[in-house]
């Protein structure tokens, strides 16, 4: 494959996924399929993360769900740039709602990476902060270095949202780190850790 | 896993499709038509048009036989999901939307969220209309192309070529240990 200009980005996507949870407190996470699931699991398997193995496209929305009906709980969705192309209309969707409690951070290496490494949209600059802006999500920004991941973090953490972050981040195959594979282990220990007892009403 | 000459069959594959006159290669890339898609970017007459889901796929497919042009939808199992709508277009205007699917969530599939919709794959293109034309071994691809694109083409169908994971070899993950 040529090299592409993404090899280079300074930002490697496992360091900014433990920086994201560095101080994750009562933070429930979302983590797209493929790459960033793994990131977020190599940062630290948690009851309240729910990684995806399937469904791709839909993470945002399922973060937004989680916001909607948790709106004290501040939600983070890591998805990648693929996963949220295939989703786009969750941009809207979330913009009407206004959640301030849901942030969206896309890992955005402009490749699918559990499919071989070929170049996304965003690899041919379709830019997602724009996308996000233009379908009403006023607070929305990207990231390319470490300076702007600083300044980043508060607002995706804290700041009354929805928040959007583009976070550009190099290509690169860097090895599995697995959550559990079942999902309704996953589905029930997130339930269990958030609704302790009444996870099971 | 033994596994055919992905070079091989993908070059055997896309001169097929050439041949058929097939121009126009929308698709979502999988590592199953990684080498297909490739040769379409190098080719003159090829097209390749990526896409951000499967469902625009089936539309552009339809946009290009309304204008006299063949094309193919190139996915992975688990996009055909994102296609049963827009297949409408299938049954409700005959168009002849030829698919080629690489398969997850069958042979050898190491991934339990791939099962649900690989195994549908088949009950789902038939539920909207598309005929399935399905892949073990490397002497049925040839046959079974032929057999998609007439029944495309020709016979003004949805037809689905269907790679499976026996043919193409499943993902690797690593190994676990039991406990």
């Amino acid at each position: 494959m040529a090299a592409t200009r993404s090899e280079k980005f300074p930002l490697r996507r496992r360091e900014v996924a433990k920086v994201l949870v560095a101080k994750r407190d009562l933070l429930l996470v979302v983590a797209g399929l493929g790459a960033p699931a793994w990131d977020m699991t190599a940062a630290g398997d948690h009851d309240l993360n729910f990684p995806l193995w399937g469904a791709m496209g839909g993470a945002a929305m399922i973060g937004l769900g989680l916001a909607l009906a948790q709106p004290r709980r501040r939600v983070l969705v890591v998805t990648g740039d693929g996963e949220m192309l295939m989703g786009l209309g969750a941009f809207a969707t979330i913009a009407v709602q206004r959640p301030r409690n849901l942030a969206v951070v896309v890992f955005d290496n402009e490749h699918y990476g559990e499919t071989g490494m070929q170049l996304t949209h965003t690899a041919h600059d379709v830019d997602l902060e724009g996308i996000a802006r233009a379908a009403g999500i006023r607070i929305a920004g990207t990231v390319r270095d470490r300076v702007g991941l600083r300044k980043a973090l508060p607002v995706i953490l804290k700041k009354p949202g929805p928040v959007f972050y583009d976070i550009k981040v190099r290509a690169e195959n860097l090895e599995f780190v697995l959550p559990p594979k079942d999902g309704t282990v996953l589905k029930d220990r997130f339930r269990k850790a958030l609704l302790g007892k009444n996870a099971a009403r | 896993m033994n596994k055919p000459d992905n070079n091989a069959w993908s070059t055997q594959l896309f001169n097929d499709l050439i041949d058929a006159g097939v121009t126009l290669f929308a698709y979502i890339p999988d590592a199953g038509n990684a080498r297909l898609i490739d040769l379409a970017q190098a080719h003159n007459e090829a097209r390749p048009v990526l896409l951000t889901s499967e469902e625009e796929g089936i539309a552009v497919c339809a946009g290009a036989d309304l204008v006299g042009k063949r094309a193919v939808m190139c996915m992975q199992s688990s996009g055909v999901g994102n296609c049963p709508n827009f297949l409408s277009l299938v049954k409700g205007g005959r168009f002849p939307i030829l698919m080629v699917v690489s398969m997850r969530g069958d042979y050898g599939e190491q991934n339990p969220w791939q099962y649900p919709m690989g195994q549908a794959v088949e009950p789902v293109l038939h539920a909207m209309g598309v005929l399935t034309f399905r892949v073990e071994t490397p002497d049925e691809l040839e046959p079974a192309t032929t057999a998609a694109v007439n029944a495309a083409f020709e016979g003004g169908h949805g037809a689905a070529l269907i790679l499976s994971q026996k043919f193409l070899g499943a993902k690797p993950f690593p190994k676990r240990k039991a406990s």
